[in-house]
């Protein structure tokens, strides 16, 4: 299986091998040489599925929920797709990929698919893998998939955002109602679950959240966000949240939502393949110009200065479109 | 586009694998490799190996490390194994063993299709060189 083909993949993603889309999943990770191929020939294949994102703090139970939902989905006889995403390492790189352990009630059952995903650094294109992961597992039949990831920052958000649904998990005393403002959640959520609902203090952030969302502005076609109450561990609630979610997906197709969603996505998407393919191109420039650190040298040298050199460095790329522009 | 943008890494299972409570020392591996830059999944206490099969096989994973400190080898390992054939897994993934295992048993273990046995005291740099020089890929 080492050398699979892109036709390999296809193939084996149509006929159900789990083997073939996990390494599917692989190559969309490692951007390998055949991965635009790959998705590409996905593409004619996908459309069925519900995504789900999950967000939230470390430690708000997310992996636990999505354990439990998986399972619910299951008893009903769908097939589950998740990816989980965490962190890596921004010094060494590695990563210790943590979600699976939660999955305690699934782990036997192959039809509910689970692949942990690390944020390999910081260069964005997170999402884009994201996106095309969930394309593999749409393609492969999936009825549900839910993306977990932990709700920190542009990145994260920018991935739960390829979801249709978003839940957010608030544990409850997770401070006041200012940090849920500055995490920037309130604007991502289309349902709020307040998981560890047993805890003390419970109520209260499900008043506070209560609050904050009624002075968000929303026109009367909007979707108002949801609040739930869940005790993830004793699976507490989680009928709540199945009805919830999927009320929320009854509103996306009743009000055409959900294709306006993915129209700002596919948008969003041809942007950001874009915006890579562009880098790419002037890293190459950079490289044919000597590399980035005699570049450097020359600014500290006070040869010249970053505006001009980037001026220059970008003028046979403008000279193209202008070019084309012109014909 | 090209070649440049690949960003491959090593991915490696920690398994523990039947009733064998004893885990600090695949978090000690967990966190060594993590450290060697491998994206390292764990797969938590007590897992049957059916759970081990369809995590290495969803993960495709490059290395299955499996611990086991119980005795219980003999029988466990082989079930691995097989589940990982049973998904067309097991050619692409380098299966080592890690705990007490008797000299004996561990023949049984390479013949059975176990690429390394790492007993206690190996250095852990023994381990990982092993892992980049063999990782298939």
């Amino acid at each position: 299986m080492a050398s699979r083909t892109v036709d390999d993949l296809v193939e084996g993603i149509l006929d159900g091998k789990h083997a073939a889309l996990a390494r599917a999943i692989t190559t969309i990770e490692n951007k390998e040489d055949d991965y635009r191929a790959l998705v590409s020939r996905l593409y004619e294949h996908v459309g069925g599925a519900d995504v789900i994102g999950i967000t939230g703090s470390p430690g708000a139970g997310k992996s636990t929920l999505v354990d439990k939902l998986a399972k619910h989905y299951r008893d009903e006889g769908l097939t589950v797709g998740v990816i989980a995403i965490d962190p890596s390492s921004p010094f060494t790189g590695g990563a210790v990929l943590g979600d699976r352990i939660r999955m305690a009630s699934t782990s036997t059952d192959m039809d509910v698919f689970f692949r942990s995903m690390s944020a390999r650094g910081t260069l964005g294109g997170l999402s884009t893998a994201t996106a095309d992961a969930v394309r593999a597992l749409d393609a492969f039949g999936k009825d549900k998939i839910i993306i977990e990831t932990v709700g920190a920052g542009q990145n994260e958000i920018d991935v739960v955002k390829t979801a249709d649904t978003v839940a957010v998990l608030v544990p409850p005393g997770s401070g006041d109602d200012v940090q849920m403002l500055k995490a920037g959640i309130l604007e991502i959520g289309d349902v709020f679950v307040v998981n560890k609902a047993d805890l003390p203090g419970a109520d209260r952030t499900v008043t506070e959240l209560r609050n904050m969302l009624e002075q968000g502005d929303r026109g009367p076609d909007d979707w108002e966000p949801e609040i739930v109450e869940t005790v993830a561990t004793d699976a507490e609630g989680i009928l709540d949240l199945v009805d919830t979610l999927r009320a929320h997906a009854d509103w996306l197709d009743e009000t055409g939502q959900r294709e306006a969603r993915a129209r700002t996505r596919t948008a969003e998407e041809i942007r950001t393949i874009l915006r890579d393919d562009a880098s790419a191109l002037i890293e190459e420039e950079i490289e044919a110009r000597g590399g980035i650190d005699e570049l450097t040298e020359r600014v500290l040298a006070g040869e010249t200065d970053p505006y001009t050199l980037a001026d220059d460095l970008i003028t046979p790329l403008a000279d193209a479109v202008e070019t084309r522009h012109n014909d | 586009m090209s070649t440049d943008g690949t960003q491959r890494k090593i991915r490696c299972l920690v398994a523990k694998v039947g009733l064998d409570g004893h885990d600090r020392g695949a978090h000690v591996i967990a966190r060594a490799f993590r450290d060697a830059g491998f994206e390292v999944i764990y797969s938590g206490l007590h897992k049957s190996p059916d759970e081990i099969v369809n995590a290495a096989v969803q993960e495709d994973v490059d290395v299955l490390g499996i611990s086991i400190l119980s005795g219980a080898h003999n029988t466990l390992v082989p079930k691995v194994i097989e589940g990982l054939q049973e998904y067309d897994a097991f050619e692409d993934t380098l299966v080592i063993v890690g705990g007490i295992i008797p000299d004996d048993d561990r023949e049984d273990l390479l013949e059975q299709g176990v690429s390394a046995v790492f007993g206690p005291g190996t250095p852990m740099e023994e381990t990982i060189e092993f892992i980049e020089e063999n990782a298939p890929r």
